[in-house]
């Protein structure tokens, strides 16, 4: 009995000298984006050697499987000391109007953020209660990739507008090429779908659907809707069961011409594939939105309750910090949140990237949460799926108009 | 004091906890479940989450939402994918799970390892199961290539992703087909009362299908559920699941129906071979009339199996895919994505009813049948 109550003692002190510097680090950066989140733990290591770091990661394309998981346990009461959340709507909407996290305004004084990222940036993570998180890169989304080999093959130019892309498709198709454009599940659906909409509908008109002055229903908006429809034509038919992985890898191989995906692609391309930028694969923005900049952020924030709060301040600090922007971002594909990175260590497309996050205009995505709410983008993608089947723009526009009033947009 | 022997009381503390138990961990959350299908848990994105939600009471609101509402045509698509998921899932088991067996029956070489080799699919998870049909069943692989093998170009049959469907009906003509249906049933009870002699039950059953014929003729044709026709029909997408759930399950009714062939005295089949009974007609009269309790049983397990089924379906055909989707998977997403609690409680209670209609006249028959002993 002795015996068995020392070895209890014995445990009992190693676990908690484990749990003295433990960081729990929650996010779905798995796969090809793994070792860029490996870079910034080792790099937080390094400034902080006593801490346990624990990589929670959820695999699955956008953090569907993840954004799951994290709902359990923050309802559970046993939140991770830090998770990943697309900046903007998909953390306020889910988890900031529910009182779950803590503000963030007092960190990013005393760092001396609100000078180092836009104030385009800030403005998308902060409510009129504060600032909700620290973003770790941006992303674009609207890239149009393409093999630069098989397109002089086939003779054609990259689409400039997306009527154009509409008779390049058209040329393709004639000469045996059978999906022209290669698009994935759902979610990469509904990203090809906000292209098409900032393309057609130009980037004013998409800022105005999000703050309801432009209501899906309007004519022009069941229009882009058609337009869509026509694009879905050009591609392949069995879309449901591809990862973006599998539809880049698809491009690569000359199989089809195109594919709409946002930037991490590049990281795709070049780390895990080892090709080289402009030779293995070419890109240019996506059709229409030659001088738009449509965004997406990665960033953590802080749930309250967190247990490990001061390592997961620590971590933060590092996430914002110039020297972590610049280890994570040229490895995960996306350029730095903060206006002064090292633009050196970026391959050449993140030094294109980073040139017209300068000079375009700024918008959202609604794909990866800036502009909608989880409740809006989740159901969206049924939309999407009815839309793809059935063909019917009107009937997919009044039901897009029908989330964004349950969702509260425009309110 | 009789009844609290020594003997009852031992029982009484030994059964206690697991009634305990089981009246919190399945009866009390059933009830909450179906308390928080009847709020408004989640409709309102900043109270979804909350550490003290408000949430209010609002009656039946989002049941008719569901069979009503413009944005719940997944939800109507998917009763109807579960319809024929249903039925060729426990038809193809059936078929082929009592081919197997008669053919294992007559004593085949190497009899044990045929029957571990088909009942060995059973030993897999559904989710296992779904990711290797969901890659024999890509559109360029596995099956679709097999038409190469001699020669012959190969198969674009879009197994998972093909949005064609067939037997199509406006779900506004619903409860027009739900009073036909029921009122075919009842003429029919009624005819076979007449032939009993029971003339209450025949005049009652008669009188009840008159009424619901009527309303079909004259009222059914103008009520309008929802304000445009929606069609919904059996998608050819769900046939890749279909094929791989029955090759799942049917090794499972082939044990079965081998018990159940096992289980017939020797001397039943002598009579009959006695009485001149060539094999088929041995089979039509007497093997399997005598099998009729294990199909019945079968159903069940198989019934409440399909109704439930979640994980096949996210494997093979992933979440987003209405055409091939199923309300447990409509559920998920509901609660778990967009947070909207009390819809999924509501499509969960919906789920629950129908594997009611499937097991409590199972429990009900079951019930009599030991009275019936004791």
């Amino acid at each position: 009995m002795k015996k068995a109550l020392l070895i209890v003692a014995a445990l009992a002190t190693t676990s908690s000298a484990l749990a003295a510097g433990k960081l729990e680090i929650f996010s779905w950066w798995s796969g090809d984006e793994g070792p860029a989140l490996e870079a910034l733990i080792k790099l937080y290591k390094q400034k902080y050697p006593s801490v346990t770091v624990d990589n929670a990661t959820v695999s699955g394309g956008a953090g569907t499987n993840a954004k799951a998981v994290l709902k359990t346990r923050m309802l559970g009461g046993t939140p991770p000391d830090s998770f990943q959340a697309h900046a903007g709507q998909e953390l306020i909407g889910t988890w900031v109007v529910a009182n779950r996290m803590e503000d963030l305004s007092s960190l990013f004084q005393s760092e001396g953020w609100n000078k180092v990222f836009p104030a385009d940036v800030v403005k998308l993570i902060s409510t009129d209660k504060g600032i909700w998180s620290v973003p770790v890169n941006v992303h674009r989304s609207n890239v149009l990739w393409y093999n630069p080999a098989k397109l002089k093959e086939w003779g054609v130019s990259v689409p400039k507008t997306w009527p154009e892309f509409l008779s390049t498709c058209a040329t393709l198709k004639s000469k045996g090429v059978a999906a022209p454009l290669v698009v994935g599940e759902n979610w990469t659906q509904q990203h090809l779908w906000e292209n098409v909409m900032v393309g057609t509908l130009g980037a004013q008109n998409w800022e105005n659907l999000w703050n309801g002055k432009l209501k899906f229903t309007d004519p022009k908006v069941v229009a882009a809707f058609t337009t869509f429809n026509k694009v879905m034509d050009c591609a392949n038919k069995d879309a449901s069961g591809l990862s973006w992985q599998q539809a880049s890898d698809r491009v690569v191989s000359g199989q089809s011409a195109f594919n709409v995906m946002g930037d991490w692609a590049a990281g795709y391309f070049t780390t895990t594939k080892k090709l080289e930028p402009g030779k293995g694969f070419g890109w240019a923005t996506a059709p229409g939105t030659a001088k738009t900049f449509v965004m997406l952020a990665d960033s953590f924030g802080l749930p309250k309750g967190a247990k490990d709060r001061a390592e997961a301040i620590a971590w933060l600090k590092v996430l914002g910090s110039k020297q972590g922007q610049d280890t994570f971002n040229p490895l995960k594909g996306s350029i730095a949140a903060r206006t002064d990175s090292d633009l050196s260590k970026y391959n050449t497309y993140s030094r294109s990237a980073a040139t017209d996050w300068k000079n375009s205009k700024i918008v959202g995505s609604m794909a990866h949460g800036a502009v909608a709410p989880e409740s809006f983008t989740s159901a969206f993608g049924a939309v999407i799926d009815q839309l793809v089947a059935t063909k019917n723009s009107a009937g997919a526009a009044a039901a897009a108009q029908q989330l964004a009033t349950r969702a509260g947009i425009g309110k | 004091m009789k009844g609290l022997s020594k003997d009852r009381l031992w029982a009484m503390a030994v059964l206690a906890p697991s009634i305990l138990l089981i009246a919190i961990f399945v009866y009390s959350f059933i009830a909450r479940t179906v308390y928080v299908s009847l709020t408004d848990w989640g409709n309102d994105p900043a109270q979804a989450l909350a550490i003290d939600p408000i949430i209010r009471w609002v009656g039946f609101q989002n049941y008719q939402e569901l069979f009503t509402g413009f944005l719940q045509g997944r939800f109507r698509q998917e009763l109807v994918n579960t319809l024929f998921f249903t039925l060729f899932f426990i038809l193809g088991c059936l078929g082929l799970g009592l081919g197997l067996a008669l053919i294992l029956d007559r004593n085949p070489r190497g009899e044990g390892l045929w029957r571990t080799v088909f009942l060995f699919p059973m030993s897999l998870s559904f989710i296992v199961t779904g990711t290797i049909w969901r890659w024999m069943l890509q559109p360029q692989g596995g099956v679709n290539q097999a038409p190469t093998l001699v020669g012959a170009p190969p198969s674009t049959f879009g197994w998972l992703s093909s949005n064609d469907a067939v037997l199509k009906f406006d779900w506004n003509a619903l409860p027009l087909i739900t009073a036909l249906v029921v009122g075919v049933v009842l003429i029919v009870l009624a005819v076979r009362a007449a032939r009993e002699g029971q003339r209450t039950r025949m005049v009652v059953a008669a009188a009840c299908a008159a009424l619901l014929l009527l309303w079909a003729v004259f009222i059914g044709p103008r009520v309008k559920l929802l304000a445009a026709p929606e069609l919904h029909g059996f998608n050819f997408a769900m046939i890749g699941i279909i094929i791989a759930a029955v090759w799942q399950m049917s090794g499972y009714t082939m044990a079965l129906y081998l018990a159940g062939l096992r289980g017939i005295p020797e001397e039943l089949r002598e009579a009959a071979r006695v009485d001149g009974a060539n094999d088929a007609s041995m089979y039509r009269h007497v093997i399997f009339p005598l099998l009729s309790p294990i199909t019945l049983s079968a159903m069940i397990i198989l019934g409440h199996i399909s109704l439930k089924i979640f994980d096949l379906v996210y494997a093979m055909a992933g979440p987003d895919n209405i055409s091939a989707s199923v309300p447990a998977l409509n559920m998920y997403l509901t609660s778990f994505r967009q947070n909207q609690f009390a819809l999924g409680a509501a499509i969960g209670t919906i789920l629950l009813i129908l594997v009611a209609f499937v097991i409590v006249p199972y429990l009900a028959s079951q019930f009599r049948g030991e009275e019936g002993h004791s």
